[in-house]
């Protein structure tokens, strides 16, 4: 009996390491919500900010956050999905497919910066679009559609193939197929997958730091070629360029809270509709 | 039904349990040392979930619970305190489909010895050596000792799972339909294993082959759905069984 | 359809010719050879230098302690999670783990600057908290996920017939996930490892914020480095378009970008030959 004491000890230990990482999750979440609370009320959600963002409310910032996630969304959403069908439905085995699955992968992995530096060079200066909505959005874009093409291409793929084949066996077209007995089953699952990758586009800071992002800018934008705050980059600049960091200590609670707080509705509600549609949807 | 006073294994009133669905119903059974037992019986019968009691492998499972009690060599093998892992050193098992580590064929063999404290080079050597030997697949491998296992045959992974068990040194083997996934040739070579290695061990083998239960075991139990229906004498069972569900069975009449 | 499938293809084209792009005036003035060297200083009255060993030591440096620490927590957190937890457990703590790769790097980032650097400084007793370390263990932090996850998957597509096999021997669970199944998963949590690298050396918002920001060689990780990610994000804002110093942060930004491809290629070689199997 002594080796399953010493067994013990181990799982033990095992799990004491991955309790830990949980509970320092859970320490940065406790320690933004506790000390972020107090800043939150309706002023600073819906007032400007004032004296170079020392005192006021965050609203330009939410609202330019809004509307660059929802720029991302126009544009890698189609994008993506087209992808996803492409690459899971039509195409073959080959050098092209091959082609596109390694770019995939390679975008995945370029660093959130380099696409900044990527949206500057192409969007700001090239196009002529400045420091706008129009060249953060479209750099986000690009910067999710990986995780959008990846995770669509999962659901559809988790639609099983009696349902193409009835379908063709039928003597329907393949669009026919998988518009009709193919998309509406993978639907969910590409939602919930591209949830995820807006989750991650609101909370970035980098790309946008060269693309769009306005330091100090109490209004909101009244174009696609406006510049706007954000909330990732407001929480920057308080924390480290404020000449009274200190001072604003609140404020930056309070952002980082909402910040997070966006964040954690695009996660929970993309992992319960996961949940929720694997459990409905069963084959 | 037979009855031994030398019983290596008694099972007495077990009934077995995946959540509530009930697989096993009141088994009693005995079993001979160093003979070789057949387990028959379509598929679903329990003969499998029956064959994993002895070695405690359905406490992996989750939800799964029994009633009863397994004795071998006297000791209640589910009692509060028994060593789980002394139990397996002491019954050792091969599974249906081939299962080879990916790992070199001796560090195939000398795994059970190695996690049970064998360090020395040489000891591990002669153990691998005669493992293999019993298992009579020395002569095949032993130019490829450093080889992975995953490159030999179906036949010879076959044997090579029987020859890591042995080199655990066990007093009981469990064979779980050894070699349902062998093509004739390979399957006449474990049954004529299994018939030098009766000498030294107790054998109970779970199998969907009549030819094969008749012709590698001494004794020959009968399972339908969950029950013990008939057991005795192999000759008897296949010659003259006194049931008629056996009868049935045992010549093709059934459903 | 497959107009919108070569996106991608076209997206990683249009993101090297434009680093390109920017990048090419420096070749003719003042050469590339002005690259390796191990003065940064961008910025200067006498003569700018744009040597990038030291942000390229400084991401080494990060990426390095980063690691060491992702390992052994990842790994045994992922055997954990998929070999020992209860089912319950498992159901609450993978949702809890992708929470985390939700929080954005400007949130961990903040708490490590109000929180952790405080820490570490008053525990070694230093001058500043903005350290390598403060900022490697954040990144680590954040990377945890990316290791789990994947090395969860390897190790849970480990075939059961080995476990059984291996426990039916007569090892305990603990020799049989130490001998056999980590083992099997090998590749799989390999590649985990690189791609949470990947990640580590390309976060840019948390070490610009935690690590000190001093571009001088150090392999101290109680020293403030600067890496090159933080490099382009801090100094993109101030130059000017066009000029030497604009063209050398686009140089910082296509070695990077090589790094970190070079890392995901091989470790996406590494996962398919581990699929293979």
């Amino acid at each position: 009996m002594k080796k399953s004491i010493s067994e013990n000890s181990v799982f033990w230990a095992v799990r004491f390491i991955t309790y830990s990482i949980v509970a320092i999750i859970g320490y940065i979440i406790f320690d933004i919500v506790i000390k972020g609370l107090p800043t939150i009320n309706l002023e600073f959600i819906t007032g400007f900010p004032r004296s170079s963002g020392s005192e006021g409310g965050i609203l330009p910032a939410i609202v330019g956050t809004v509307y660059l996630v929802f720029g991302a969304i126009l544009v890698s959403l189609p994008l993506g999905m087209a992808s996803a069908i492409y690459l899971s439905e039509y195409a073959k085995q080959g050098r092209f497919t091959r082609m596109i699955r390694l770019a995939i992968v390679t975008l995945a992995g370029v660093p959130s910066i380099v696409f900044g530096l990527f949206g500057l060079g192409l969007f700001v200066i090239f196009l002529g679009f400045g420091a706008s909505i129009i060249s953060g959005s479209f750099t986000l874009a690009f910067m999710i559609l990986p995780t959008i093409i990846v995770s669509s291409e999962e659901a559809l793929q988790a639609v099983p193939k009696s349902n193409r084949e009835g379908s063709l066996a039928l003597g329907a077209t393949e669009w026919q197929t998988i518009y009709k007995n193919v998309l509406p089953y993978a639907l969910p699952g590409m939602f919930t997958g591209s949830i995820l990758g807006v989750g991650r586009a609101a909370g970035e800071t980098a790309p946008i730091l060269l693309t769009v992002a306005a330091f100090f800018l109490p209004r909101l934008p009244s174009s696609i070629f406006d510049q706007v705050m954000a909330l990732p980059y407001h929480l920057y600049i308080l924390a480290t360029q404020h000449p009274e960091a200190e001072k604003v200590l609140p404020l930056q609670y309070g952002t980082a809270l909402v910040l997070l707080i966006l964040v954690l509705i695009f996660n929970l509600a993309a992992i319960f509709l996961r949940s929720y549609f694997r459990k409905k949807y069963k084959w | 039904m037979v009855n031994f006073n030398d019983s290596k294994i008694t099972v007495e009133n077990l009934n077995f349990y995946y959540g509530k669905v009930q697989a096993l119903f009141d088994i009693n059974m005995k079993i001979s040392e160093k003979k070789v037992t057949a387990l028959i019986g379509p598929s679903g019968c329990g003969k499998s979930t029956f064959l994993r009691m002895f070695n405690r492998m359905n406490d992996i499972i989750d939800g799964t619970h029994h009633t009863g009690s397994v004795l071998i060599d006297n000791r209640d093998i589910y009692k509060d305190g028994i060593d789980i892992v002394a139990l397996r050193k002491k019954v050792g098992m091969v599974f249906q489909k081939s299962n080879p580590f990916p790992k070199s064929v001796f560090d195939n063999a000398a795994y059970g010895p190695r996690i049970h404290g064998v360090k020395d080079k040489a000891n591990l050597y002669e153990i691998v050596e005669k493992s293999l030997k019993d298992a009579a697949i020395w002569n095949e491998v032993k130019d490829r000792l450093d080889e992975n296992a995953m490159g030999l045959s179906g036949g010879q992974q076959q044997r090579l799972c029987i020859a890591r068990a042995l080199a655990v040194e066990p007093e009981i083997l469990l064979m779980d339909e050894p070699a349902s996934a062998l093509d004739p040739k390979s399957t006449a070579r474990i049954e004529d294993l299994i018939g030098t290695l009766k000498q030294k061990y107790t054998i109970i083998i779970v199998t969907h082959n009549m030819q094969q239960a008749s012709r590698v075991s001494d004794y020959t139990a009968f399972f339908y759905e969950g029950k013990l229906i008939e057991y005795d004498y192999t000759d008897k069972i296949f010659r003259n069984p006194e049931i008629k569900q056996t009868e049935d069975y045992i010549t093709g009449r059934f459903g | 359809m497959s107009i919108a499938a070569s996106a991608s293809i076209i997206i990683v084209f249009l993101i090297f010719i434009f680093l390109l792009k920017e990048a090419i005036p420096f070749i003719s003035n003042p050469g590339l050879n002005e690259l390796f060297s191990s003065n940064w200083i961008p910025v200067s009255f006498q003569k700018e230098q744009f040597g990038i060993y030291p942000l390229i030591s400084g991401s080494v440096l990060v990426t390095v302690i980063a690691t060491v620490l992702l390992i052994p927590f990842g790994v045994i957190a992922a055997v954990y999670i998929s070999e020992i937890a209860l089912g319950f457990e498992k159901e609450i703590l993978k949702p809890f783990i992708e929470i985390l790769a939700g929080i954005p790097s400007v949130v961990i980032g903040f708490f490590g600057l109000v929180v952790l650097s405080p820490i570490i400084k008053g525990l070694f007793n230093l001058n500043t908290g903005l350290t390598a370390l403060t900022g490697a263990v954040l990144l680590a932090l954040m990377a945890i996920p990316t290791v789990i996850t994947i090395s969860e998957d390897a190790i849970r597509s480990v075939p059961k017939s080995y476990k059984e096999a291996s426990l039916a021997l007569g090892a305990s669970r603990l020799q049989t996930i130490f001998r056999i199944t980590v083992p099997a998963a090998l590749p799989g949590i390999i590649a985990a490892i690189m791609l949470g690298m990947g990640r580590v050396i390309g976060e840019t918002m948390v070490v610009l914020m935690v690590t000190g920001n001093a571009a001088k060689i150090s392999w101290n990780p109680f020293d403030s480095v600067r890496t090159m990610t933080a490099t382009i994000a801090a100094e993109m804002g101030e130059v000017a378009i066009g000029s030497t110093h604009y063209s050398a942060l686009f140089w910082v930004g296509i070695i990077l970008m090589i790094i970190t491809f070079g890392l995901n290629i091989v470790a996406q070689k590494v996962l398919k030959k581990y699929q293979m199997r």
